[in-house]
């Protein structure tokens, strides 16, 4: 048995600054990652990282107000207040440790326009900023005192009394299964892409932590929130950074018509995802795509600033779609991208669960509400992060360690045990696939009743069927036939919540747009929707949005 | 189409464990990568293939492994730019230079313990300013080139020192360490320099161009190694074989116009350095039999004084 302070799941952004935070209290902290730190998916993040620097005469609020108007008045205005006022020091921060942020002329922070906000305040590495930023990150987990179990998997939360001790986890490299007792766990896994097919996630992005935290009985809110990314290259659904858009490119539809005019007349390209995202598709629903995409032209910025700022997303466009950016219209759709919900939990990260944290995309604090702005992504996992290892560190101080042994393990190795020595049924491929496709098809840029109450009854099919699932490889070392076969289960469970939570609000809200209910309701829904699990029994409860001084608007760009 | 996947397999657990070939005959799409026939063979035909991936564009470093024969990212690496009429079999092993686990997964663990050698985070002596360092947009544009590195291995794998002495650095962790010695913001440089200057590291680099060849993301590893030489040498640490092969390589050339292959290892050594020509003499000997020995004295070649003017102007060594 391993025995810490505070456990960390996950090594990205959120999971490594929390880690940091939390050891640099004074806590004994280790951090269980399934695959490499560097591996994970922050590296995806492209365009930048959001911060109003005084400085240079920007200021907090305005930046709150764009990630709340963006959010069409979900986001809990506290939180969107904390992340705003601290968001300057984060990127500082992550600047002395020595991230290579673009520079202006006079050798200070560069910055780039992105969408739905009124002034230019995303900081960024070229397009590779997640990167750069996690690498960063991990030099100086590297440099500290924080265990970190490479290529490890969470299977269970240790449950005692309706609060959290620690984590079942799997040496993959033994199949071994460890019980890992801690006062505090946070969880960081990061989001649930692979639910959706396609999506521009990794394929780790499987949806662990939510689902962990929803079997233990914690709160998970705003699921209906999906977003689809504007721009995704056609054939396998890479992203194309919102960079492209920030530096200047356009949209066009088959008749080379800037079509965001008439959906956007100010903001245009860079009004907020979700509004970019349904302008596309409405293009493409009445005919004015082109095999089922629209355009992204940046011919005009030139080959010089895309070799600079752009050359991921160009190397991309020519390796997946065939089309040069600097000579050629790149074909892209809305593809999904993100889950503004997550793990319900205050501005300090505490869930619902005594000992039980969540950080970023894993969590929902709410910041995001019903749109994440681009560039507040990074921000929201460094931020909250930062503060729940520190809330944690302070608060395990006072803690007393669970009586929690090795037999803890023995449900998860039997039910592992169960599973391998089954030999009849299907493997997870088909499973996962037709629940990505069910997804896509009912929960996507547009919904209606129908279309969910679909995904509802397949989903009940899908879980029948992965009742029976098998796994072909009964090797425990490196199997990762049955780690894909359990991140399926977990798959499930956040489906579930995806689809109660839509069914359940009855209007059209940032990224939940019903073509049944078409407008924003907010006499009946200006509230969170929470879904927990009860008894093996989903149940639904209704959060009232906090509001500090923005009240709900008609939301144009 | 269709195309044939010749995968190089391992499974730790059979008995005698030795690595087996498998072909697997499937049906793929024009754009799809060898990445996508991969998953194709776990999900649909046989679940035990075991592979590391994740992000499938490129960013993750995770799908590293040895496509024909060289270092590619899975991802990235198209199926119809391997195959032919003639030929539809793409062969796939993984990336070199590592243990395997199992199948295509191999042991990163030495590569992870050669990035913690080189003290991989920012070092400063000074408090950092309130607000960022201010530095030029080159100097991080130059920075983010290095930085772009995702750790895939793909340069260790097909890195041919590290395949005759594993105890070498190797490309990936000395591209790291570049990336701290031309950070302006980093202090320790010449701690940095005196521990790169030691055996295994900067001057054990063969510049076979391998690690550029093979790496993904455009780092150019072996060209980062060569700056830190030039860093080595300029910090004044010349007491190495490295440094001193290259100062006399300059100087031969400079007064001669040509090389003097006789005077390269006897100069870098040292002419009374009794050991290391020791160590020649077999070698010698073994030229002078057959035939190969280079003449002691060479002839300067006609208008070396211009070499020389040449070397004055552009002021190398």
């Amino acid at each position: 048995m391993f025995d810490f302070d505070v456990i960390v799941m996950g090594a990205g952004l959120a999971g490594m600054r929390a880690a940091l935070a939390a050891s640099q209290n004074g806590s004994k902290v280790a951090v269980i990652t399934k695959v490499y730190p560097v591996r994970s998916h922050s590296n995806a993040a492209q365009g930048g990282i959001n911060a109003a620097l005084t400085d240079r005469g920007d200021n907090w609020e305005d930046h709150a107000f764009d990630t709340i108007k963006g959010s069409d008045y979900l986001a809990d205005q506290d939180a969107v207040e904390v992340m705003a006022k601290e968001a300057g020091s984060e990127v500082i921060n992550m600047e002395h440790m020595g991230a290579a942020f673009n520079r202006d002329d006079q050798g200070r922070l560069g910055v780039r326009a992105f969408g739905g906000q009124r002034e230019a305040r995303t900081f960024f590495v070229a397009d590779f900023t997640g990167q750069a930023l996690l690498h960063v990150l991990h030099e100086q987990v590297l440099n500290s005192g924080v265990k970190v179990f490479e290529e490890w998997f969470v299977t269970s939360l240790i449950m005692q009394e309706g609060r959290c001790n620690g984590v079942v986890a799997m040496d993959m490299r033994t199949g071994e299964l460890h019980v890992m007792r801690a006062k505090a766990v946070i969880i960081a896994s990061g989001g649930v892409g692979r639910v959706f097919e396609p999506s521009t996630n990794a394929l780790i992005c499987t949806g662990d932590g939510i689902a962990l935290g929803y079997r233990a009985g914690a709160g998970i809110m705003d699921m209906e929130m999906v977003q689809y990314h504007p721009t995704t290259l056609k054939n396998n659904g890479a992203l194309m950074s919102e960079a492209a858009r920030g530096e200047g490119a356009h949209l066009l539809n088959s008749e080379g018509e800037r079509f965001m005019e008439r959906y956007a007349p100010n903001m245009m390209e860079l009004a907020s995802r979700d509004v970019v995202s349904r302008s596309e598709q409405t293009e493409i629903n009445e005919g004015r795509g082109i095999d089922g995409c629209v355009l992204l032209d940046a011919r005009h910025l030139g080959e010089k600033l895309i070799n600079e700022r752009l050359s991921q997303i160009r190397q991309l466009g020519i390796d997946f779609a065939g089309k040069d950016m600097v000579t050629d219209p790149v074909p892209i759709r809305p593809g999904m991208h993100y889950i503004m919900g997550g793990i319900k939990t205050d501005i300090d990260g505490q869930t619902s669960i005594p000992g039980l944290y969540g950080a970023g995309e894993t969590a929902c604090v709410s910041v995001h509400g019903g749109n994440r702005l681009g560039a507040n992504s990074l921000l929201d996992t460094l931020v909250f992060g930062r503060r729940s290892g520190e809330h944690a560190s302070e608060w395990v101080k006072n803690q007393t360690s669970a009586s929690v042994d090795d037999s803890y393990s023995k449900t998860d190795r039997e039910a592992i045990q169960n599973l391998l020595n089954r030999d009849k049924g299907e493997m997870f491929g088909q499973i996962r696939l037709n629940l990505g496709q069910t997804m896509n098809k009912h929960l996507a840029v547009y919904r209606d009743q129908n279309g969910m109450e679909q995904a509802k009854s397949d989903l009940i099919e899908l879980k029948n069927r992965y009742s029976n699932v098998i796994v072909h490889d009964k090797n425990l070392i490196f199997n990762t036939n049955l780690i894909f076969t359990l991140e399926l289960g977990f798959m499930l469970d956040c489906a579930e919540t995806i689809i109660l939570g839509a069914l359940e609000r009855k209007e059209s809200r940032g990224a939940h747009t019903r073509t049944d209910m078409p407008d924003r309701d907010d006499k009946n829904w200006l509230k969170h929707i929470v879904v927990s699990q009860i008894n093996g029994e989903p149940k639904v409860d209704y959060v009232p949005v906090n509001i500090t001084k923005w009240q709900p608007q008609e939301r144009k760009y | 189409m269709d195309v044939d996947l010749n995968i190089a397999r391992f499974n730790p657990d059979a008995e005698g464990k030795s690595p087996y070939r498998q072909e697997f005959n499937i049906e793929v799409n024009e754009t799809d990568t060898v990445l996508d026939g991969l998953i194709k063979i776990r999900e649909e035909v046989d679940g035990t293939l075991a592979l590391r991936c994740s992000c499938r564009s490129a960013i993750c470093g995770s799908c590293a492994m040895r496509v024909n024969g060289q270092a590619v990212l899975a991802c990235n690496t198209k199926i119809t730019d391997l195959v032919s009429n003639k030929n539809k079999s793409i062969n796939v092993e993984p990336i070199g230079n590592m243990k395997i686990i199992k199948d295509l997964i191999v042991e990163f663990d030495t590569h992870w313990e050669k990035i913690k050698a080189i003290d991989p985070w920012i070092k400063t002596d000074s408090s950092p300013p309130e607000a960022e360092y201010i530095a030029s947009n080159e100097s991080m544009v130059e920075l983010a080139g290095v930085m772009g590195c995702i750790q895939c291995g793909a340069c260790v794998s097909d890195c041919t020192v590290l395949a005759v002495d594993e105890t070498f650095l190797g490309p990936a962790a000395l591209a790291k360490a570049y990336r701290f010695i031309a950070d302006p913001r980093d202090e320790a440089n010449s701690q940095r320099l005196k521990d790169l200057n030691e055996p295994s590291g900067i001057w054990d680099c063969t510049r076979c161009m391998q690690c550029v060849e093979v790496c993904p993301k455009g780092v150019d590893p072996m060209g980062r190694i060569m700056k830190l030489r030039d860093f080595a040498m300029e910090a004044g640490f010349k007491n190495t074989n490295g440094a001193r092969h290259a100062e006399v390589f300059s100087e031969i050339i400079r007064n001669n116009g040509v090389l003097n292959e006789f005077w390269l290892p006897v100069k870098t050594f040292g002419m009374f350095n009794i050991p290391e020509m020791l160590k020649l003499a077999p070698i010698g000997l073994k030229m002078v039999m057959r035939g190969k020995m280079p003449p002691i004295f060479y002839e300067k070649i006609p208008g070396y004084k211009n070499i020389t003017k040449l070397f004055e102007k552009t002021k190398v060594l």
